[in-house]
């Protein structure tokens, strides 16, 4: 920011009152800015001004402006309400919806310079992120989400009319217990197409054209053998295992669900799915919100559309954004992916515009190219959090935090500290960083293994144990208990050590009637 | 860009889920509210307020990893004098250097703590409580009175009309009297117009004859005459309500501690809650005696200081003129109750039994007798207590099968369980219903 006081000639706003016609007016200014000189690509924003029940309303749905009904919803909402009377809590200012077009809800106690910010960081910055970034174009589909978020809460409610409040409830309940586990990772196959089928073909044929030689025929051919699966392998192909979707594998395979029931685990599903890469970006999406705030208000600022006033208000909350506790505060809960996302982005501006010459070393293909904002819209486009970290922590940034990285092994006596911000050090802590926020890494590993479907229909799940990490085992009880409700017959879950197959823990439940007819055990 | 005021959306949109979260976690909510309404003071009873739940009961499991156990890793931000190979002893509570990092999705095991609102409070503390045999019934004066839907009637008011009866009346008229109509009058116009080429000149003049003549008949006879008009009727039925009396007796004489006086207070706090949000129809009356006894109003009753002997046949007399002034035994049901350190000048019991015996209990439903005591842990150990006077008087009545019942209350947490003790639903079929 530069230090000379700039006069606001023209403010968009004294005070801290707004009407409609002011947010219309900061809307257009930072419409300005945010496409013509930053270059960011959003969907149409739509800003919906809330009060404060209704801001409590969508924590407790996600942040879904509208959601099928259950229990949990209003426990959260409660538990919401009454923090937030007890003081212990305040409200966010904002929620953003990955929509097209893009909800924005802003809450109407906010102050002028607030809803400025707000709109800044959530309608621009946020609604960049969700248009361009690989893993939403992958994952979501912006335009239909809101009408089928409409569709699944009419089915579920018509559900509840025909089969009963309770019978839904339980099916739900179940859902609910599996959503972290009811994601697909990776995209799946698609369906070929004839025309894209007759181009690989062709091209496969060139290729083979070209790397023709006739020796390669006289080379004794391999063993046959394993080109006949066995009986247990042809299982799993048709069953498609091992499968990490459990809640998919439970739509298509458990024998016993009323169609209706897999409709509504489906509908679970596809929500879960839909939330899948924002789990997966926090630092990103919140660096990238920060970043686009911080740029636009002093932007704004610099042309006079803000007064000196606004502009402290807005540092003050922002400071208090992207603040880091330091470990042993006792304010620290972690690192703040405001304050990690924003310091990471503008270190990549730093690079661009002014690098160091330990910055050419580490970042050569961005160092000195003074296109920052290109570098910038590159990124937000094609990393995940854990790439990103991986590629863009630049050792400046872990001197900066003063990163260290400690191990725990519960076979020792004591913790050991690995790195820290040394030159040693620096490689370390970025793998270990981009480890924590890589997803795989941090939930639990839990595939479906086998089922024996024409024989006593023993669903077996495995859990592989990264670093000896096992279950929650009350939690896993449960939610095993869960499992064996939908799928109707018993299911066996083993804790397996990644590294030598041994078995650690093993879990089983049987059902329990109530989802699906269970058959009295022999 | 689309700017939308939402603020003015119907608001409780989470309603429905809340009372389906009410609904599962409902065992442990009565029980916090049980536990809670001995807490809190009475007079914030119906207030509804804040109350805690186990978290187990309303958790929603996930498959999580574990917080202990295994190889973790910690990156934390703030290094200030540590370097590669130092190690740290491990902090108690084996969570590693991560201070406090919170469970994944921010829900610690901690209880659960929610408000209620008041209707919802009050609803869950008085549930299972009834007025005891709400037995006779009474035709009351206007104020109760139903329209019940009584056939129809040819005067009324417009918005009564009955748009049916009165069409189809009409209809019937019209088809008897032969009113002619528009098709046949269009048909014969059609046809002389056919006709206007002058072919058939006397048919048409018949024709125009005919069609004059029905135009006549048409205007004399009318669409819709009064007589077809019909108005809903409605027969005014007067509603037969069950109405209730309670009397509240408390002695306020000086044996009366202020702590006895307390507890009596809230016994009768807690009563007059009860009945007012249970029963639409109920009068309360407040008297209170020292030796003598007046009938007072209900600020009065639980606040003004008054001293003196003790006689508490005075109450009960002023309660059976209150009774046969206002509330007729045949057409109210009469219950009372009646709250005493059990002090009796002892000339007075025998009158009191008699009185009782006698007079108030055959008019009443149900008469509830409400010791209140020292606190009994103050009681050293041995030390056996008499029954006083009252109790004793009492009990002889009981014995010979009166309605009514007793307690004894010695601290203010034993008032709401005595308070539902007295007034529990006996069995679901009794003829005990709320209005």
């Amino acid at each position: 920011m530069s230090s000379t006081l700039i006069r606001a000639e023209r403010p968009l706003f004294e005070g801290a009152d707004w009407e409609f016609s002011t947010i219309q007016r900061c809307h257009d200014e930072i419409s300005k800015i945010a496409l013509g000189e930053m270059g960011l690509d959003i969907y149409t924003n739509q800003i919906e001004v809330i009060g404060t029940e209704q801001m409590l309303d969508a924590y407790s749905s996600i942040g879904m402006p509208l959601f099928y009904k259950h229990w949990s919803f209003g426990k959260h909402f409660a538990r919401n309400e009454a923090m937030y009377q007890a003081g212990m809590q305040g409200l966010a200012y904002e929620i953003v919806i990955n929509s097209n077009p893009c909800i924005s809800y802003i809450m109407e106690e906010n102050t002028a310079m607030m809803q400025t910010l707000v709109i800044a960081h959530a309608a621009f910055g946020h609604n960049h992120f969700f248009k361009n970034n690989y893993l939403f174009q992958q994952w979501t589909d912006a335009n239909g989400i809101l009408d089928y978020l409409e569709f699944a809460r009419d089915y579920i409610m018509s559900c509840e009319e025909r089969y009963g409040e309770v019978a839904v409830e339980r099916l739900l309940d179940a859902a609910h217990a599996l959503m972290s586990h009811a994601v697909h990772k990776y995209p799946r196959k698609r369906t070929a197409d004839l025309r894209s089928e007759e181009k690989r073909e062709r091209e496969r044929r060139e290729h083979d054209e070209k790397v023709f030689n006739d020796l390669w025929r006289t080379v004794p051919g391999k063993d046959n053998a394993k080109n006949n699966p066995t009986a247990e392998e042809q299982r799993k192909a048709i069953l498609q295992l091992p499968q990490e979707n459990i809640l998919y594998f439970m739509e298509k395979t458990a024998p016993r669900l009323a169609p209706w029931q897999r409709e509504v685990l489906r509908i679970v599903r596809i929500i879960a799915q839909y939330f899948y890469p924002q789990s997966q970006t926090k630092v990103m999406n919140e660096g990238c919100a920060t970043y686009t705030h911080y740029e636009i208000m002093n932007r704004l600022h610099a042309k006079g559309l803000l007064t000196d006033g606004a502009m402290v208000e807005f540092l003050s909350s922002h400071t208090n954004v992207v603040f880091q506790p330091e470990f042993d505060d006792r304010r620290y809960s972690g690192l703040n992916p405001y304050a990690l996302g924003f310091a990471m982005m503008q270190d990549i501006e730093r690079i661009c515009k002014t690098p160091t010459a330990e910055d050419k070393q580490w970042f050569p293909h961005i160092a000195g190219c003074n296109d920052h904002m290109n570098v910038l819209r590159d990124v937000w486009a094609n990393y995940r959090d854990e790439s990103f970290i991986l590629q863009y922590l630049s050792p400046k940034l872990v001197r900066q935090f003063g990163l260290f990285h400690v191990m725990d092994d519960s076979n020792e006596p004591n913790l050991r500290v690995e790195a820290i911000h040394d030159e040693r050090g620096y490689r370390k802590i970025k793998q270990a960083l981009a480890k924590q926020y890589d997803i795989s890494w941090t939930s639990a590993d839990i595939q479906v293994v086998d089922v024996n479907l024409a024989g006593d229909r023993k669903l077996i799940l495995h859990h592989r144990a990264l670093n000896r990490v096992l279950l929650e085992e009350k939690d896993a009880r449960q939610v095993l208990q869960h499992l064996a409700d939908l799928w109707g017959y018993d299911v066996l879950m083993k804790e397996v050590d990644p590294g030598t197959e041994a078995v650690l823990k093993e879990h089983a439940a049987s059902p329990r009637p109530g989802i699906v007819k269970v058959e009295p055990a022999a | 860009m689309h700017i939308v005021d939402r603020r003015l959306n119907p608001s409780g949109k989470n309603l429905a889920n809340r009372q389906r979260f009410m609904r599962r976690a409902k065992q442990q909510i009565r029980k916090a509210v049980h536990e809670s309404a001995g807490s809190r003071s009475i007079k914030d009873a119906d207030e509804g307020g804040e109350v805690v739940l186990p978290a187990q009961g309303v958790h929603e499991p996930s498959f999580r990893r574990s917080s202990s156990g295994g190889i973790r890793d910690h990156l934390l931000p703030g290094n200030k004098e540590y370097i590669a190979g130092d190690t740290i002893a491990r902090p108690p509570g084996g969570g590693g250097g991560s201070g406090s990092e919170g469970s994944p999705d921010g829900e610690g095991e901690d209880d659960f703590r929610f408000a209620l609102s008041r209707e919802e409070f009050v609803d869950l503390f008085l549930e299972d409580l009834e007025l005891p045999d709400l037995a006779k019934r009474r035709v009351v004066n206007a104020e109760a009175v139903v329209f019940h839907r009584a056939g129809y009637s040819v005067s009324g008011s417009p918005a009564n009309l009955a748009l049916n009866r009165t069409v189809r009346n009409s209809l019937s008229r019209r088809i008897a009297l032969r009113r002619p109509k528009a098709e046949e009058l269009q048909a014969l116009k059609d046809e002389i117009e056919a006709l206007s080429d002058g072919s058939d000149e006397p048919r048409r003049i018949a024709l125009e004859e005919e069609l004059l003549r029905k135009q006549r008949r048409t205007g004399l006879i009318p669409y819709i005459d009064p007589l077809d008009v019909r108005y809903k009727r409605f027969e005014a039925m007067p509603k037969p309500v069950a109405q209730a009396v309670m009397f509240c007796l408390m002695d306020v004489s000086g044996s009366m501690t202020e702590h006895m006086k307390d507890l009596a207070k809230r016994f009768y706090v807690l009563l007059y809650i009860f009945l007012k949000r249970r029963y639409k129809n109920v009068d309360v009356v407040f008297i209170r005696h020292t030796h003598q006894a007046s009938e007072v109003d209900e600020d009065t009753f639980f606040n003004s200081p008054e001293t003196g002997g003790t006689v508490v046949s005075t109450a009960l007399e002023e309660m059976q003129r209150v009774i046969v002034e206002r509330y007729s035994p045949d057409n109210w049901n009469i219950y009372a109750a009646q709250a005493s350190d059990g002090d009796n000048t002892a000339s007075d019991n025998d009158k009191t039994a008699a009185l009782l015996t006698k007079v108030l209990l055959p008019a009443c439903q149900y008469y509830a007798y409400l010791e209140v005591g020292r606190d009994s842990e103050h009681f050293p150990p041995g030390f056996i207590r008499r029954d006083s006077d009252l109790w004793q008087t009492y009990s002889t009545i009981i014995r010979n099968g009166a309605p009514m019942a007793m307690r004894k209350v010695g601290h203010r947490r034993d008032i709401y369980p005595v308070f539902r003790e007295l007034f529990a639903k006996k069995n679901q079929g009794a003829e005990a219903h709320a209005e």
